[in-house]
């Protein structure tokens, strides 16, 4: 153990994962798989895969799993929460998922204060169809359905989902991260870390948004999605813990 | 003498070159010669000698492909 610098973790199985080369779902995959191994939790936790290009990560994490409907992992969540109060439970969702189809559901066990951890993955586009807008899409954005760029006199401007949560009185833990740069990446895994402790001890609902690249998606090779990122999408979607305890009466 | 030791799992590089990008000694390439069973142009180190250890490729890498022990840490 000790004559590693880095090694890989056991919260992930060894299949090689359908991404293609250079998503950062594979490295939000890792930092999830890692905060459960560091809190000794890999055994008892419940993930809830959505659909979306994550929707076989049933198959990466070194979980038991269940893969809910479109938008419905939350709800799933609170019913496997409710029945196994023990175990971990978390959701991990893109944001065609979350924040278009899946927006009933995500606030809704938000407003009840379901002792969950949510993983939400913003790569501002709907990966797995092929490149659709998504409600999370930069205005002037090209994408398969805005070919001249996202118009917010037709399309509204892009739903800023951690403001939006952290509204939400019985929220406990709202944080946005990003996957750029290895710092970056460090700092991710401090708030997933924060995310999952929470549910540990019972302290309520929990969300983590974490930018990430679609490259393919986006029309950029790896390196410059990820540029892309720290030069687009965060002055947009700014960095930084948005709530941090609930607002109890 | 190298800090760290790379690992590296070549069969499963995607050959994004996020790795390459965020080396800060630049000894990271892919590796133009040889494709790997994928069919993808898997990363290679340059010059093992000088890695300082920082795991910064380990920690980008999407795809599982670098693990790194410890190297000589009274050196460079
Ligand atoms: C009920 C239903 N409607 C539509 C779809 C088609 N569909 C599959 S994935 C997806 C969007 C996924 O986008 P996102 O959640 O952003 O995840 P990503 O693929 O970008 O990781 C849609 C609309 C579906 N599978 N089921
Ligand atoms: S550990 Fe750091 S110095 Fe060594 S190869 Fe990786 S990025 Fe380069
Ligand atoms: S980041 Fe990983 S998958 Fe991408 S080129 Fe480097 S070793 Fe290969």
């Amino acid at each position: 153990m000790t004559d590693f610098l880095f090694q890989k973790t056991n919260g992930l199985t060894d299949k090689q994962t359908h991404y293609c080369p250079g998503c950062t779902h594979g490295i939000i995959h890792r930092l999830v798989a890692e905060v459960l191994e560091d809190l000794n939790v890999v055994e008892e936790t419940i993930a809830i895969a959505s659909v979306g290009c994550s929707v076989l990560s049933y198959e990466y994490f070194n979980t038991d799993s269940i893969q809910a409907s479109h938008g419905r992992a939350p709800a799933v969540a609170t019913g496997i929460k409710r029945v196994f109060p023990n175990q971990i439970v978390f959701t991990y969702q893109g944001d065609g998922d979350l924040a278009s189809i899946g927006l009933a559901e995500i606030i809704a066990a938000a407003g009840r204060g379901e002792n969950i951890t949510v993983i939400f993955v913003n790569n501002a586009i709907y990966g797995m169809t092929g490149g659709q807008m998504a409600p999370t899409s930069l205005v002037g954005q090209k994408t398969s359905t805005s070919p001249l760029g996202r118009n917010p006199l037709l399309a509204g401007m892009p739903l800023k989902m951690c403001e939006i949560m952290s509204q939400i009185p019985s929220v406990e833990y709202v944080s946005r991260v990003s996957t750029h740069s290895p710092l970056a990446i460090r700092q991710a895994k401090v708030a997933i870390k924060k995310a999952f402790e929470n549910q540990r001890a019972n302290r309520g609902f929990s969300f983590v948004e974490i930018l990430s690249s679609c490259n393919i998606g986006w029309g950029l090779p790896p390196v410059e999605a990820l540029k892309w990122i720290e030069s687009r999408m965060i002055s947009y979607y700014p960095l930084g813990v948005y709530k941090d305890g609930k607002d109890l009466e | 003498m190298a800090r760290g030791v790379l690992i590296i799992d070549r069969n499963r590089c995607k050959g994004c070159e996020l790795c390459i990008s965020v080396c800060p000694v630049k000894i990271l390439s892919l590796d133009y010669e040889n494709a790997n069973i994928k069919g993808y142009q898997p990363m290679k180190i340059l010059s093992p000698e000088k890695c300082i250890g920082c795991c910064n490729c380990a920690v980008i890498c999407p795809d599982q492909v670098i693990e790194i022990m410890k190297g000589d840490t009274n050196h460079g």
